[in-house]
């Protein structure tokens, strides 16, 4: 292999708490980019791949650990990448033409040296006759190959993307991710590597050289594997299921490491290194979700393949995952394999009518989730019934990011609710016990 | 490049003027645009040239109709030298208090504190400031007014230049970051595009704000010294004073023409052009547009003088900033002798505070019982008076703007005129409405209520215009399905929709009340002095007979009740407009 082009060495993100814990988002990890490679970065929502994106380009600096740039340490400076941003991150009021040239500009390219790479570019992605037009004259397909050709320009060593097909409708996001490796495989992309990053498992297979499969809370690398069926791929093919499927097993089964295919296992990272008590987190799914998830399954005799099931239902991981994750953390189901099996208990939930659904949710939601069964204790303890959303707040603090704890702060909120085990009153933050408050709420009038 | 020599081209074939031939209309336009900037030019000399001619203590204004464009040219002037000022203020301001988070500590409560200081009040002692300064020439008080109008625009515009700072998405700054962009390129292509519209809004506010100042203080006497600035405003109070109705008309009249103007070949092209610099994704159908605009953009002459001079410079300047980026690390510590700059500035201004905090302190002091007895009278009558001018604001503005708000044929009518009356500074008309009461024998107790209120009650008419129209057609057929009555369609539908805008309105128009009770409850009109018990009656005699102690005291009470009210009552309200009353797309 030749020589890295950005090497990690044990980077990690943690935020200081005022208490002197740290809240830990990413855990100690090396990565390296390699020249010749498309290297996809896959991981759930909130796993903090972007954060990992941002350290090796330079734009954050890593708690503790060093990157390298060709081996020597980047105090700061901006290497020589670019980035094609999710939300496209154009300047609404330059053209496409100066958008693709302000890169340039800030490099001290003079005007008609600029004008012409520019306008090579612009040709390269398709946008020819668009060069006066404005962003939101575009569509969002069109935009994002501005994207492509402003990132391009400069001809960066690696390009980085983040989620940059996730904005797009399904087919605009095909159309554009075959014409990027179709540039790429017939060497008309100005770059020595790709970093790509996504939450979509079968983009990162049909396009990647190597995956990294990141788990979460924190960060860490759970698989890093290359792909070795030859461009183009064909997504029916018997092996690009395999490794599809092999990263769902991957995904859902958090402790264990599943066999790459083909190949053994290459574990990285330090996955077992500091383990610590921990809320359990709760994944970010509706309770109706979880339903209508439960009723999907018993039409489908019980049992499904996770990919089957994404692919149907046309679902990235990051929509379907969280609703199978909360479905087995409910006991509604059990994921065996990178299969999803329905319980007798999911079956009885998703059968249900409204006011029994509730009652069984309660009843899993009590017995199953640490944080609503405390919220249940506190309230029932309290002379009033009733407490300040902040304490709850706190004790999630600890635990967790302050991004994360807002989430995890609003899902035990809707399904506390939803199980009718507190009421809660948004004006004065405050949550109620449902059976026996004392002062109910007033009750508001708009 | 080569885009901007056919682009207008282009344009001019599918406007409606297709069948002029280009090539004339063109020339036209060139020759008026020229001759504009010339006649501009002059004026400006002429005007700049009293200005260093020495000090007159007794200018006298004319009443002679034919004086007043001179007079208003005059005033046109100061307000555009104080906007110039407020500019570079807003931008070094903002830019400092958003980059840097030691002094945006300090810098953003200050802000607050300082829009809440009514301006009038800085009157004397920047008068007296700037006459200590420029003893013999005319600009001392020139500048005194400048400044004067300059406290009382740039405030808002350096809030809004701040807070646009602080709003930029964060991938838009992760894209300048990642594609090496140095300070002027950020600043030119990517921090000034993205507050442009903020700030021209607020700079359309400042500058009317501005005209209400600049009327108050072309004017006024100061203890033993009686100082007249040539303008529209003097010109005004002059004709009042004298009872000549005509000349007030006249002075009226050109007022409007002027503010007319201004919004025709200012404002309208400006929004017009700063509607590229919106973050929408989307072209939106009902653009701003401007006929002014569309003239100076077809003109040969601007195009070809920004072909030739203009991007020649732009380009040398972003080519000389981005090599000499290039060349310098990014990063690098910051040199010794800026840092101890730094730290010595930081430690003049701290030395400073302490010094100003001291004298007022020694002058306050000299207060007594009965000064603190008439401030605290003052305070509760002014207080008073706001609140009534509001709630009377409020009774009549709900039911019409609702009206015209839900109907759109009205609203087309409604608003510009609506708009020209509010862009009258009430303090021109203080002196006619003064003497249509003094005719039918209201006190200025009750009068003074009425000036406030014509001074603000437009700010609540324009918001609850633009609340009801923001309520979706669907809530309202809503309502009409479920047979609401009227009762129940304004307490569930009407109201709620409108709160958020409501309490806009009410903000902006109950600081404006306390600022113009200055002058509304203290009025000289033909050598007789008007005036009533009141905060703002207490802080012009204060001033009048040049007594500091007094006019400190009162104007820190305004302050400290203004700020005290935005805490306490404002800040609620918009809070719990944000949680609850927010139509959410």
């Amino acid at each position: 292999m030749a020589e890295a082009i950005i090497e990690a060495r044990a980077v990690e993100k943690y935020y200081p708490q005022p208490d002197g814990n740290r809240i830990e988002v990413i855990a100690p990890t090396d990565l390296s980019v390699s020249p010749g490679k498309i290297v996809a970065l896959l991981g759930p929502s909130g796993s903090g791949k972007s954060t990992l994106l941002r350290m090796l380009t330079g734009l954050s600096k890593p708690s503790s650990g060093h990157v390298l740039w060709h081996g020597k340490t980047m105090d700061g400076q901006i290497p020589n990448v670019s980035i094609v941003f999710q939300s496209f991150a154009l300047f609404p009021w330059l053209t496409v033409l100066d958008n693709v040239e302000a890169p340039l500009i800030a490099r001290g390219v003079g005007a008609i040296e600029r004008h012409k790479r520019a306008l090579k570019m612009i040709d390269t992605v398709g946008l020819d006759g668009f060069e006066t037009a404005y962003p939101k004259e575009l569509s969002g397909g069109m935009k994002q190959r501005v994207g492509f050709a402003r990132a391009l320009v400069v001809e960066p060593e690696v390009l980085f993307m983040d989620e940059p097909f996730s904005a797009l409708d399904v087919l605009t996001a095909e159309n554009l991710r075959s014409e990027l490796l179709e540039l790429w495989l017939s060497k008309k992309m100005p770059t020595t590597a790709i970093f790509i990053v996504t939450h979509n498992i079968e983009e990162a297979v049909s396009l990647a050289d190597r995956v990294i499969v990141l788990g979460r809370n924190p960060a860490r690398i759970r698989s890093d594997f290359e792909i070795d069926i030859p461009q183009y791929r064909d997504r029916k093919s018997p092996r690009f299921l395999a490794y599809v499927d092999y990263i769902y097993k991957t995904l859902t089964r958090p402790q264990e490491e599943a066999a790459v295919p083909g190949k053994a296992a290459q574990l990285s990272g330090d996955g077992q290194a500091r383990t610590r008590t921990k809320f359990q987190m709760l994944p970010h799914a509706r309770p109706g979700g979880i339903a209508g998830f439960m009723e999907l399954l018993t039409d489908r005799g019980g049992r499904d393949d996770l990919y089957k099931l994404a692919d149907e239902l046309a679902m990235d991981v990051d929509d379907l995952l969280p609703i199978v994750e909360a479905s087995a953390m409910l006991g509604f189901a059990v994921l065996r394999e990178g299969d999803v099996e329905i319980t007798p208990e999911g079956r009885k939930f998703g059968e249900a009518d409204i006011q029994a659904q509730k009652a069984i949710f309660r009843e899993a939601a009590l017995k199953n989730v640490a944080i609503l069964r405390l919220m249940e204790n506190t309230l029932h303890a309290k002379r009033d019934h009733a407490i300040g959303e902040e304490f709850f707040r706190d004790i999630l603090d600890e635990h967790f990011s302050a991004d994360e704890v807002e989430r995890q702060f609003e899902t035990a909120l809707n399904w506390g609710r939803y199980a009718e085990i507190f009421d809660y009153d948004s004006e004065a933050g405050r949550l109620f016990h449902r059976e026996d408050a004392d002062v109910l709420p007033a009750a508001s009038e708009a | 490049m080569a885009r901007g020599s056919w682009q207008p081209v282009r344009i001019l074939g599918k406007g409606p003027w297709s069948l002029l031939p280009a090539q004339t209309w063109s020339v036209l336009t060139d020759f008026f645009l020229f001759a504009a900037g010339l006649s501009v030019f002059y004026a400006v000399l002429v005007l700049a040239r009293t200005w260093f001619g020495p000090f007159n203590p007794h200018v006298e204004i004319s009443r002679d109709p034919s004086k007043l464009p001179l007079y208003a040219a005059y005033s046109l002037l100061r307000i555009t030298v104080a906007y110039v000022l407020s500019l570079a203020f807003t931008l070094v301001y903002g830019y400092v208090a958003a980059y840097n988070p030691k002094a945006e500590r300090i810098m953003i409560p200050l802000l607050d504190i300082l829009q809440s200081i009514p301006v009038l009040s800085f009157l004397p002692a920047v008068m007296l400031a700037m006459v200590a300064l420029f003893p013999h020439h005319q600009i001392g008080v020139e500048m005194g007014a400048i400044l004067l109008i300059f406290t009382g625009q740039v405030w808002n515009m350096a809030f809004s230049f701040y807070s646009s700072l602080k709003s930029i998405p964060r991938d838009l700054r992760e894209a300048a970051k990642i594609y090496r962009f140095n300070w002027y390129q950020r600043f030119t292509q990517f921090e000034l595009p993205y507050a442009a519209i903020g700030l021209v809004w607020n700079s359309m506010m400042s500058v009317a704000g501005g005209w209400f100042f600049l009327m108050a203080c072309e004017m006024f006497v100061l203890g033993s010294l009686d100082f007249r600035l040539p303008g529209l405003g003097s010109y005004l109070q002059t004709a009042a004073s004298a009872g000549d109705t005509q000349a007030i008309l006249w002075g009226v009249g050109t007022m409007i023409a002027v503010i007319v103007l201004l919004d025709q070949i200012v404002w309208r092209p400006v929004i017009a052009w700063a509607e590229k610099f919106k973050m929408e994704q989307v072209e939106s159908t009902d653009a701003p547009k401007s006929w002014f605009l569309n003239l100076i953009q077809r003109s040969r002459l601007l195009i070809r003088l920004r072909k030739r001079v203009i991007n020649p410079i732009r380009e040398r300047l972003a080519l000389h900033y981005a090599r000499e980026f290039d060349a310098a690390h990014e990063e690098a510590p910051p040199a010794t002798w800026k840092v101890w700059t730094g730290r010595a500035i930081a430690s003049l201004a701290v030395l400073a505070v302490f010094y100003a905090v001291a004298r007022a302190a020694v002058m306050l002091a000299g207060l007594n019982t009965f000064d603190y007895k008439q401030i605290l009278d003052g305070t509760v009558a002014t207080f008073g008076r706001v609140m009534v001018a509001l709630i009377i604001g409020s009774l009549w503005t709900i039911p019409v703007g609702v009206a015209i708000g839900f109907n759109p044929r009205l609203a087309r009518i409604a608003q510009p005129l609506a708009q020209i009356a509010a862009s009258v500074p009430a303090t021109a008309l203080f002196p006619i409405v003064l003497l249509v009461l003094i005719r039918i024998g209201g006190g200025l107790g009750l009068g003074s209520i009425v000036l406030l209120l014509l001074g603000t009650q437009w700010y609540i008419l324009f918001n609850v215009i633009a609340g009801a129209m923001a309520i979706p057609t669907d809530l309202k057929e809503a309502s009409s399905v479920f047979k609401f009555n009227r009762g129940m369609r304004w307490r569930k539908l009407i109201l709620p929709g409108i709160f958020p805008y409501l309490v806009t309105g009410l903000v902006t128009a109950s600081g404006g009340a306390w600022n113009a009770s200055i002058v509304a409850e203290y009025f000289r009109l033909k050598d007789h002095t008007y005036t009533t018990v009141g905060l703002g009656a207490t802080i012009s005699r204060a001033t009048d007979s040049g007594n500091f102690a007094l006019l400190l005291g009162s104007t820190i009470v305004m302050a400290l009740v203004v700020v005290t009210v935005n805490r306490l009552v404002w800040r609620r309200m918009y809070r719990l407009a944000a949680n609850r009353y927010t139509l959410e797309v």
